[in-house]
């Protein structure tokens, strides 16, 4: 069981939480001016590279907070975790 | 009386102390420090059982958990399957048999007690042999957080079985020194029995503790039997040792065939010589260890057959001293023996020559020694062949993880020594520790060793199918062979077609000889093939230990509300709607559900009802920007709500799917308290959560659970007015002052108790909601009040028919995540002026306008009989009355359906394709090989008008 950061609550158990797809696809501004395709890309397609990937995770039985993680999809490893309020960090 | 084979002293028994067992029908007795396996060794039984496939005669090949030979059945004092014998610590009592590869679980509930503790630490030290005692003492120094798991019953691993010399006095008054050591430190937890099983990411490695197992009968019932110890450690050093390793032969599995270090562990560690005449087959210098001490206790050696062209010298003149005869460029082809091997057959290595056959009633074998990886490879550590060693070994450095000592290919004292003091130097260097100075100690030999040769097996192709590779799954060199000429390649893929590795040992010697052999049938480098991946439990371990003190109702939470022990009282029968414990319905004596529900039904509809609805998810909406976050999570628009009024609202995905729907209390500008489905409490708690947090933090909004605090229970029913108002005083219950969907705080004798008039049954009704300590007493007061009308309390089903009967879809039995509002007939609770809501885009999609799309209606059977299974598809009308050939066009399916008392019929709910512009139409449902006609009909069967709410 992979320990996970949390950035409010340090270092806990993989199972206290949640996996959130994709981290920065924002709600767009004014769904009403897109088109079906526009607005099914933001729906239903995510990225699912192999990889560094930067996704959401909610400490989902801690604090509850949503946090942002840059983690590799091939060895599941996080290489850092970062707030909603901060900047992705760029790729070292 | 003193067993046959028992030494005349010496060992790690307690000779003091007779313990009485039963083995296959037989009395026997051993003493206290035996296993099962020593004992039966003492009392000259080698065959336990018969083999799995094949009914051959099978005995104890080992002497620990790497024995592939003695599985037994325990039968008191608790029926257990599947266990060895060589692990099996002795006690008094013990009811065992041996068994061909299965054994039966007890069929009474194991009584004793399983549990988990948790444990942080700086260095996790598996392995109590030299190598890990010494890497512990070097840690424990240095003032870090050690934990120290052994699996053997005392520490000393491989010394326990040697008569090695430390600093110039028996090794284990070394190891008892350091264990009284460690014990002196605070902060280091030693446990023995316990096996370090799984390895998994970040430092996290599960341990099986075996607390009272060794004292059979007499354990005591306060203490759990096994502990799952879950270890978190910022370093891990594996110090798991060696196993020894066979060669294959011909008939290389009869009873008295054994590792020879593990005979020399019997000797030194039970007292136990386990023949009297034995013959050594070796392919490396430690078996002439056991063939000495052997031979010193009166075990005649008729040979040690050496495959190497040279025997080492220090060795050859310790036997030639014994007059031991020494057989190099040797090899042993075969065996003779029926229960028991009676002979080894012996001829030269290249040319085979002739054979001689020599006699013994014990062959002890050493093929070299596989390093024990298990923890390592698990961890995902990449391993390398070693073609000196014949073995695999870890070839990189993970973080955080060492491995040491015979673990790591080292293989004489003096090296395990100094490789468990330098690990642990190079860990708590890393910890950020510094390294306490610990005296050298002395060790003698470490002389050169002559390398060993690596010898798989002694090819004799006409009798492969007599090569045991895995004795445990009967599988042999035959096997592999038809694997490779099956094609395959992988060892993978040969371990699965073979099942070779895949017993109660998973291969632990099998396994890389396996791919030994493999790799000479493919002609293939062995490196090239690799081993098959090393996956936990490590040895097996029971689902009662793992499971722990999460069994029966701790497995699962079951969750009751305040008035749950009201139900019970009233024999409620129920049913599990999550983790809640919800009444279904509430039989008199005599009772059916059926006539139960119907009666229900009818006096709800007739007088009033009252229904425990405290399930139902409540969160509190806090904060100025309320009413925005509520506009956009709903269809529909909640900001415009006033304080005092409900609002009934639909939450869709962003797919435009329904998820939920319930009520919205507005408490004040600010203040919100929202209502979930029972299943959906969590999720939607969830969900707007993220909202807030991920898509709108600047909405100035907190959101709480108050499930727990809110009892809720609906009264319903025409006679509801009357049996509210009489119990609270207070409130002005008339359609006036309070009309439907409007709430009132009011009190009950200075308890506050808040009134809602909604209505899931199209009934006039009043929601009570009081906080769960008050909630009994306000119920009882409800129920006496309605005495004279007879007020009937009402379970789930009757609600569910209720509300079908008006139509009300339940999010989750009519919609499957695929139903958007529109589809359920309620574009009313959609929002036209909102700009903008979850979902609201999709609904604009193509797919979203089909008119096909299945759409949510009333189904009449025509033979006014039939209830229809829910689940049951629809299809067109078919004027034969015969299902047609396949493939027939589905229409849709019935997703709810009842008897009604108010219809004096059944009913149902379907979604139908298109299904709002076939009401009227009649079509067919397959049931059971017959199709039942129905009316299509709108989703509200009963009071359409809505004439009922207001009483």
């Amino acid at each position: 069981m992979q320990l996970i950061e949390c950035p409010w609550c340090g270092p806990r158990e993989e199972t206290e939480f949640h996996y959130g797809g994709e981290a920065h696809v924002a709600y767009p501004a004014d769904p009403q001016s897109l088109t079906d395709e526009q607005w099914a890309q933001f729906v239903f397609y995510r990225a699912n590279p192999k990889g560094l990937f930067a996704e959401r995770w909610s400490h989902h039985v801690g604090c509850r907070r949503w946090f942002n993680a840059i983690r590799d999809t091939a060895t599941y490893q996080f290489h850092g975790v970062y707030r909603l309020d901060e900047q992705k960090p760029s790729p070292s | 009386m003193t067993a046959p084979f028992r030494t005349a002293g010496g060992g790690r028994i307690d000779r003091t102390v007779t313990l009485d067992f039963t083995f296959g029908g037989r009395e026997l007795t051993g003493h206290a420090g035996d296993t099962l396996a020593s004992a039966l060794l003492a009392n000259g039984i080698h065959q336990v059982t018969t083999s799995i496939k094949l009914g051959r005669p099978r005995g104890i090949t080992a002497a620990w958990a790497e024995d592939a030979g003695g599985l037994v059945q325990v039968e008191a004092p608790f029926p257990e399957p599947m266990l060895l014998a060589t692990t099996i610590e002795l006690f008094d009592g013990l009811v065992a048999r041996g068994i061909p590869g299965q054994g039966r679980l007890a069929e009474v509930g194991d009584s004793a007690k399983y549990d988990a503790k948790h444990v942080h630490t700086d260095v996790l030290i598996v392995g109590s042999g030299p190598a890990g005692l010494r890497a512990a003492l070097t840690a424990a120094r240095a003032g870090a957080r050690v934990v120290v798991v052994d699996e053997q019953s005392e520490p000393g691993g491989a010394l326990l079985g040697s008569t090695d010399k430390i600093d110039e006095t028996p090794a284990l008054d070394w190891v008892a020194a350091v264990q009284d050591e460690l014990a002196g430190f605070p902060d280091v937890l030693h446990l023995q029995r316990t096996t370090a099983f799984g390895h998994y990411d970040d430092g996290f490695v599960l341990a099986l503790e075996r607390r009272t197992d060794h004292l059979g009968g007499d354990a005591p019932t306060a203490l759990s039997r096994q502990r799952i110890w879950r270890i978190r450690a910022r370093h891990i050093m594996v110090a798991t040792g060696a196993h020894e390793r066979p060669v294959v032969f011909t008939d290389n599995d009869r009873p008295g065939i054994m590792l020879a270090a593990s005979a020399r562990t019997y000797l030194h560690r039970y007292g136990v010589k386990v023949g009297e005449q034995a013959v050594v087959f070796t392919t490396n210098d430690s078996a002439y260890a056991a063939a000495i001490d052997l031979h010193d206790a009166g075990v005649r050696i008729n040979a040690v057959v050496d495959a190497r062209p040279e025997a080492p010298q220090a060795w050859k003149a310790e036997c030639d001293k014994r007059g031991i005869s020494v057989r190099t460029d040797s090899v042993v082809t075969g065996t003779r023996g029926e229960q028991r091997v009676t002979h080894a057959l012996v001829s030269r290595r290249v040319d085979h020559g002739e054979t001689v056959p020599l006699s013994c009633d014990v062959l002890l074998v050493s093929g070299g020694w596989n390093p024990a990886v298990h923890l390592f490879s698990q961890a995902r550590g990449k391993l390398r062949y070693d073609e000196s060693l014949g073995a695999f070994l870890p070839a990189e450095q993970l973080p955080g993880v060492s491995v040491a000592g015979a673990a790591n290919g080292v293989f004489d004292l003096a090296s395990c020594l100094r490789a468990g003091r330098a690990a642990a130097a190079a860990a708590l260097a890393d910890l950020g520790f510094a390294s306490p100075s610990v005296r050298e100690v002395h060790t003698r030999g470490g002389d050169a060793a002559t390398p060993p040769i690596v010898l798989w097996r002694v090819a004799n192709v006409e009798r492969e199918d007599s090569q045991f590779v895995d004795l445990q799954r009967d599988a042999t060199v035959a096997d592999l062979a038809r694997a490779v000429r099956a094609g395959m390649r992988s060892m993978e893929h040969i371990k699965r077609y073979t099942t070779i590795g895949t017993a109660h040992d998973q291969g632990k010697t099998s396994g890389v000889i396996s791919s030994g052999i493999t790799a000479e049938l493919l002609g293939t480098p062995i490196e090239d093939l690799g081993t098959t991946t090393f996956r936990p439990p490590y040895t097996p371990v029971a689902f009662a230990a793992l499971a722990g003190r999460n069994r029966g109702t701790l497995f699962d939470p079951e969750r009751v509300t305040a008035l749950h022990d009201w139900h019970v009282g009233r024999n409620a029968v129920f049913e599990d709607v999550g983790q809640w414990k919800r009444p279904r319905y509430y039989p008199l004596p005599g009772e059916s559900m059926e006539t139960a529900v119907l009666r229900e039904c009818a006096a709800v509809r007739a007088s009033v009802g009252i229904l425990d609805g405290s399930t139902l998810g409540k969160i509190d909406v806090q904060g100025p920007d309320s009413g925005a976050l509520l506009d956009m999570i709903y269809t529909n628009m909640m900001s415009t709500l006033k304080v005092g009024m409900v609002r009934y609202g639909v939450m869709c995905g962003v797919d435009g799917m329904v998820i939920d729907d319930g009520t919205v209390m507005r408490l004040a500008d600010d203040r919100f308290q929202i209502f979930t489905t029972t299943g959906g409490a969590a999720k939607i708690l969830d969900w707007m959560e993220e909202w807030l947090q991920t898509e709108w933090p600047h909405l100035k909004v907190r959101l709480t659970s108050v499930t727990e605090q809110w009892a809720t229970f609906p009264v319903v029913g025409p006679k509801s007015r009357d049996v509210v108002g009489a119990v609270f005083g207070d409130l002005d219950v008339s359609n006036e002052a309070f009309p439907f969907m409007a709430w009132r705080d009011t009190q009950l004798d200075g308890v506050p108790v808040r009134v809602a008039r909604v209505s899931f049954s199209g009934e006039l009704a009043f929601e009570v909601n009081v906080d769960g300590w008050h909630a009994p007493a306000v119920w009882e007061r409800l129920i006496t009040a309605g005495e004279k009308f007879r007020i009937t309390p009402y379970g789930t089903e009757t609600m569910h028919v209720l509300r079908a009967e008006k139509g009300y879809p339940i999010i989750g039995q009519d919609t499957d995540g695929t139903v958007s509002p529109q589809d359920l007939g309620m574009d009313w609770a959609v929002s036209k002026k909102k700009p903008d809501f979850i979902g609201k885009r999709s609904f604009s999609r193509q797919e979203n306008l089909n008119p096909l799309r299945k759409q949510f209606v009333g189904l009449l059977p025509v033979d006014a009989e039939t209830v229809l299974p829910e689940g049951a598809q629809i299809i067109e009308y078919v004027e034969s009355g015969v299902i047609p050939p396949p493939p027939v066009p589905m229409l849709g399916h019935i997703t709810s359906s009842y008897l009604s008392a108010e219809l004096g019929r059944p009913f149902g709910l379907a979604l139908v394709k298109g299904g709002r512009s076939r009401i009227g139409d009649t079509l067919h449902v397959p049931v059971d090989g017959t199709l039942v006609a129905v009316e299509v009909t709108s989703s509200v069967l009963v009071d359409p008008e809505g004439a009922r709410r207001d009483g």
